[in-house]
């Protein structure tokens, strides 16, 4: 029975770093194809049908690329960057439930690879890890433009962080769980005899707001993406990197697109729920898949929400990114923080 | 200070209200035009499998031609050398020989005739200034790329119009 669960338990492991692995690599493709459909261009398509093969023509150049250290730099923690990038990014999606529950033989198995009572404090702790990656990477080059950036990089990070974790304390009031399985399953709850549309977005919507500006923040992209910022800095912390080095640390960041994609999808956007669920009387693993497809659904929407934003804002100045965070998110969050509390303790008091 | 031409206007520069500086209204803007040019026919044309439509009057590639007779029209004049612009053409000038009679109309004829692709600049004044009606730039072809300089300098073997299949 031990045997069995591990068993499982590996499967979906390996399953969901398959799919995040995976999705990062077509998100490259999907940014390449974004950026030219709405350039009015048309975007890779001579590697396989549709340019299909182009992020495998992209590794298979990466890999065989000079993998470059400049004389001066730290070799070990030049080296230790961008695996430190690519690591804390693969790491966040461990706790993301990617579906319900399927029924195998009369066991309940949660599509989800580890369940830590404490989800979201996990996401965030592995998240804030990841600005060591760029950090050490900038450092160890030796460079003053990595070095600039991977300042920026920490500085606007840490930042943005705290704005975003007081939009995470309101939704927390609401839900009133750190898990992440417990806030997707109460989002399948009934909303206006709706089932499976309880989502958090409807409670909050400003908490919403100043999370995805913040999940841009902590992904470093456009508007914020002023750690790699080529107009001022080169290429910011990765300007000396080549081959693979740079490969992880741009795949590291399409990673944590898809995990800030997925986080957002499950703490507002109902998770793996979606309207009618449990009215439309399927059987209770057609509802799970149905549920996974949907969740991915949104994701993916998320994902293009990313890529749409990058190719229409142009980049924030750096006094601007700190006034935005420290003057207004902040702010903002604590004021939703205040307002949430306050409604919870009415709505206590009213019924 | 006075403006000279009394079209300078003066600009006024309002205070932003609650939802400019909000920039999220803006904000929508920008991404309502960016889906709006995301659906937009793309003005890309694939090359290798589609083309664009030529004019009628487009210089392309050259081409030496054959008379009605399927005889090599050039006699190695030179004078679309000479009104050459980017010195593109050479050729060595040859005696016909007996019972060539079929191959050139003249009695002189090219031996060699070469055009350098990469000097060319395609004005058409060899095409203008050949009194025999020999050379001409075709409508319908471009030279292509290559990856070696020495294969742009086109010789008789690329330039001379193919034989006519009834005369073969």
């Amino acid at each position: 029975m031990e045997l069995d669960i591990l068993l499982i338990k590996g499967l979906i492991i390996f399953a969901v770093f398959g799919i995040t692995l995976l999705i990062a690599t077509y998100s490259t493709y999907a940014e390449r194809k974004v950026a030219a459909f709405i350039q009015d261009r048309v975007g890779p398509n001579r590697a396989g049908p549709f340019g299909l093969a182009q992020p495998l023509a992209d590794a298979v150049k990466l890999f065989f690329k000079e993998e470059f250290v400049p004389a001066n730099a730290n070799k070990f923690l030049f080296i230790a960057g961008p695996s430190l990038a690519m690591l804390t990014a693969c790491m966040s999606s461990a706790v993301i439930p990617f579906g319900g529950t399927l029924l195998i033989g009369g066991e309940y198995i949660h599509l989800q690879a580890i369940e830590v009572n404490i989800g979201i404090l996990y996401v965030f702790g592995i998240v804030a890890l990841g600005v060591y990656g760029i950090m050490i990477g900038g450092w160890a080059s030796n460079n003053k433009f990595s070095l600039l950036g991977a300042i920026r990089a920490a500085s606007q990070n840490i930042s943005y962080e705290l704005a975003m974790g007081m939009s995470i304390i309101a939704l927390l009031l609401v839900t009133g769980t750190l898990s992440m399985r417990d806030i997707a399953a109460q989002q399948g709850q009934e909303l206006f005899g709706v089932s499976g549309l309880n989502w958090n977005i409807f409670y909050q919507p400003v908490g919403f707001l100043i999370f995805i500006i913040c999940a841009f923040a902590e992904t470093n992209r456009v508007p914020f993406d002023l750690p790699e910022c080529e107009t001022e800095l080169v290429g910011g912390y990765h300007t000396e990197y080549s081959s693979m080095g740079m490969g992880l640390y741009l795949f590291a960041e399409y990673v944590n697109i898809f995990v800030a994609s997925a986080v957002m999808a499950t703490l507002y956007f109902g998770g793996y729920n979606f309207p009618f669920m449990h009215q439309l009387g399927l059987p209770h693993n057609v509802v799970t898949i149905l549920g996974t497809v949907v969740l991915f659904g949104k994701i993916f929407f998320f994902i293009f929400f990313f890529m749409w934003v990058r190719w229409t804002l142009p980049r924030f100045r750096y006094d601007q990114l700190m006034n935005l965070g420290w003057k207004i998110l902040i702010p903002l969050s604590i004021l939703n923080v205040i307002v949430t509390g306050g409604a919870i303790l009415l709505k206590a008091e009213l019924f | 200070m006075q403006s000279l031409s009394n079209r300078a206007k003066k600009l006024e520069k309002k205070p932003m209200n609650f939802s400019e500086r909000m920039y999220l209204p803006a904000i929508f803007q920008g991404l309502s035009i960016t889906m709006r040019h995301f659906f937009k026919k793309k003005a890309t044309i694939k090359y290798p499998e589609e083309t664009r439509p030529m004019s009628a009057v487009w210089r392309g590639l050259h081409v030496l031609k054959r008379d009605e007779k399927g005889r090599e029209r050039c006699t190695a004049c030179g004078l679309c050398a000479v009104a050459c612009p980017a010195e593109a053409i050479t050729m060595v000038a040859g005696e016909r020989k007996r019972g060539e009679e079929n191959l050139y109309r003249e009695e002189k004829y090219a031996i060699s005739y070469e055009i350098n692709m990469l000097r060319c600049i395609f004005c058409g004044l060899c095409e203008e200034a050949c009194p025999k009606a020999a050379i001409f730039l075709q409508n319908d072809k471009v030279a292509p790329a290559r990856y070696e300089r020495d294969e742009f300098i086109y010789g008789k073997d690329r330039l001379v119009e193919p034989m006519p299949i009834q005369n073969l």
